[in-house]
């Protein structure tokens, strides 16, 4: 049986394609087009999954949509209706969308569908799985368990922002609870990332990389905290919470909160995107970051409660934030926590076409025995990449062997040079996970400055994420949640930390940032953390091998991996993409499957 | 006819039959807005009202 899965219209929209059960091909359309979260309907990213399986569209057997949209029709009416006359403007909006287009999804998938193939099958079934079965699904399915709980979180799907419930092998996906619109976590984080001048849905993760920079047992953060506890929420005994809906414009307005109100609240003006960050800043982030750990972690005792489950699933957006996972599995709730790599609603075109196969089928899907694989997506062939060097007249050196090419490049990374590594078939997820890498030393103490400033673009106090083979991990950190995905952070061994001097509190943000504060100083976050990935042989073997070769030359066996993409762009997908990057930047050195090219 | 019908299973479903009127009425505005932007219908509309 041959699913397609398809994510559109709200952001990051996807494709995948499950045969038997199996997940085989999945995509996102940003990839493709090369607009940051595309939200179009997957056009290419259907045709790649298509064209790789070498099936055509009449050979699906059905289209799997990750959400009802009747469902959240009913609830933009009723909230609407219930905030009315507020919110006339965001109403007016949104409504001629819906009326002419999200409405009637059926038509617009097969209206779509139409102009990438023949659909001579019209009676092909489109199912709509709900938005959070979709995320419980593309968790569960993908998991290493036989049986877990799960709990999937995010701003909103139809008018679920959080479920838990029951999986099983044999018995399904079963939801046991919800919260629902307009108390949402995600809607929550989402509001601190438009105060402090992030771009919603896009900027979570740069407020959660500010956070750190704050102390959380400052005196301002805790005075933020019970601002935050006594006007904005209130948390309930049962894991559940009501927002305080005077402060938060988003159930019905075209912003995230009332400005004045929020302004007044922290005594802290709404900061601008271009502004500069300060301390007060990274503590209203830090106070965020710690009131959403204990949403969650509310949460996860309460689905421990009513499940008795050993093991849990978590996906959906707040599933991307890897500090607060770390802090979820460091108490021990659950014997183990797993988080697919693309746990946000790109993954929800994984999971509405895991839950079409699975769920309802007599079919009993089998135990993954192996980790799931992010490699889905577009893979190049070397006949492509040379066609694509010779017409850009690049000099380049073709290395058959891959152990020579390893060590080649492991020496190009011991001199302190930067690497577009592209190998391999493209992640399927927010993270590069070593096929599409920009990578470098870590130990060297000036290359976040100069990944940030000459590669990236970005903002400076962002840290970088390292990547580490599984037989070195406890060499460099301390014992903690391993992951293949980079949903968990880990703590850098005490005995590499450099100690923070006195009076280092009250340094700038760009002080402290500029402190190297371990033997890996440009992975290591202000709090000793960093979002590892963890490499094995069986998971990546060739980013395996290169970590392997770079140990043998530097001693080191940790790594800079950053995606390869400059600020605001998607990650690269082809070697054209990789190549122009390459040529915009000032990379030192281009890894092109068997090609390398130099500056 | 096969929106309609799905609309009326989803109606069903959820017992929501409140929506009905609601709905009709944004159609209906909908293709007002619709034939009154540039169609043939155009200047009929200002004298129904």
């Amino acid at each position: 049986m041959i699913i397609l899965g398809i994510s559109a219209f709200y952001h990051d929209s996807a494709a995948a394609l499950v045969e038997n059960g199996k997940v085989r091909y999945a995509a996102q359309e940003e990839r493709f087009t090369r607009k940051k979260n595309d939200a179009s309907f997957p056009v290419h990213a259907i045709r790649f999954c298509l064209s790789e399986a070498e099936y055509s569209l009449n050979d699906v057997d059905a289209i799997a949509y990750y959400e009802k949209p009747f469902l959240k029709f009913e609830r933009l009416l009723e909230t609407y209706y219930a905030f009315a006359p507020k919110g006339f403007l965001s109403f007016a909006k949104a409504m001629p969308v819906w009326l002419t287009e999200k409405l009637f999804m059926k038509q617009v998938i097969r209206k779509h569908l139409k102009n990438i193939g023949a659909l001579k099958k019209l009676s092909v079934p489109i199912r709509f799985p709900e938005h959070h079965l979709s995320h419980a699904a593309s968790a569960f399915y993908t998991s290493p368990f036989e049986r877990s709980a799960f709990l999937t979180v995010d701003g909103v799907g139809e008018w679920a922002t959080t479920s838990f419930g029951m999986a099983d092998r044999t018995e399904g996906v079963r939801i046991l609870g919800e919260l629902h619109f307009p108390d949402s976590p995600g809607l929550f984080y989402s509001s601190f990332t438009y105060f402090l001048g992030f771009e919603v849905n896009a900027g979570e993760y740069k407020m959660m990389g500010l956070a750190p920079y704050s102390n959380a047992s400052s005196k301002n953060v805790q005075h933020f905290v019970q601002c935050i506890k006594q006007h904005l929420i209130d948390l309930r005994p049962d894991g559940s919470f009501q927002l305080n809906k005077a402060y938060f414009a988003y159930p019905v307005g075209l912003r995230m909160v009332n400005d004045r109100q929020w302004e007044k609240l922290f005594a802290c003006k709404r900061r601008q995107p271009d502004a500069p960050l300060l301390q007060v800043h990274a503590d209203l982030a830090m106070a965020a970051q710690l009131v959403l750990e204990e949403i969650l972690l509310n949460m996860l005792r309460h689905v421990k409660a009513q499940t008795k489950a050993r093991y849990l699933c978590m996906a959906g957006g707040v599933a991307l934030n890897c500090v607060a996972n770390s802090v979820l599995h460091a108490q021990q709730v659950f014997d183990d926590i797993f988080i697919q790599p693309a746990a946000g609603d790109a993954g929800g075109a994984l999971g509405a076409a895991l839950a079409v196969a699975h769920i309802g089928q007599n079919t009993q899907p089998e135990t993954n025995h192996t980790p799931f694989s992010p490699y889905l997506g577009v893979k190049s062939s070397h006949h492509n990449i040379v066609q694509l060097l010779r017409t850009h007249h690049c000099t380049y050196n073709y290395i058959e062997n891959n152990d020579d090419l390893m060590q080649q490049t492991a020496h190009h990374l011991a001199a302190n040079k930067v690497v577009g590594w592209f190998r391999g078939r493209a992640e399927f997820g927010p993270r590069a996970l070593g096929n599409r890498s920009i990578l470098a030393s870590a130990s060297h103490p000036e290359m976040q400055r100069t990944l940030n400033l000459k590669i990236k673009f970005r903002e400076g106090f962002r840290p970088f994420a390292p990547a580490v083979c599984a037989e070195d991990y406890d060499t460099w950190f301390e014992p903690g949640k391993q992951s293949y995905y980079m949903q968990f952070t880990g703590k850098i061994k005490q005995a590499k930390r450099i100690p923070l001097p006195g009076g280092f509190e009250d340094w700038s943000l760009d002080e402290k940032r500029q402190f190297p504060k371990s033997a890996l100083p440009a992975i290591t976050h202000i709090d000793y953390s960093a979002r590892i990935q963890v490499v094995t042989q069986e998971i990546n073997p060739d980013f395996w091998n290169l970590l392997q070769a770079y140990k043998k030359v530097s001693q080191v066996g940790v790594l800079i991996n950053t995606s390869f993409n400059v600020k605001d762009e998607p990650i690269v997908n082809t070697p054209e993409d990789a190549l122009a990057c390459f040529m915009k930047t000032e990379m030192d050195v281009l890894v092109l499957e068997n090609c390398i090219i130099e500056k | 006819m096969e929106f309609l019908r799905d609309f009326f299973l989803f109606l069903k479903e959820r017992k929501k039959w409140w929506l009905v009127p609601l709905l009709l009425i944004f159609l209906l505005l909908g293709a007002l807005l619709f034939f009154s932007s540039g169609s043939a219908l155009a200047p009929f509309i200002y004298t129904l009202f």
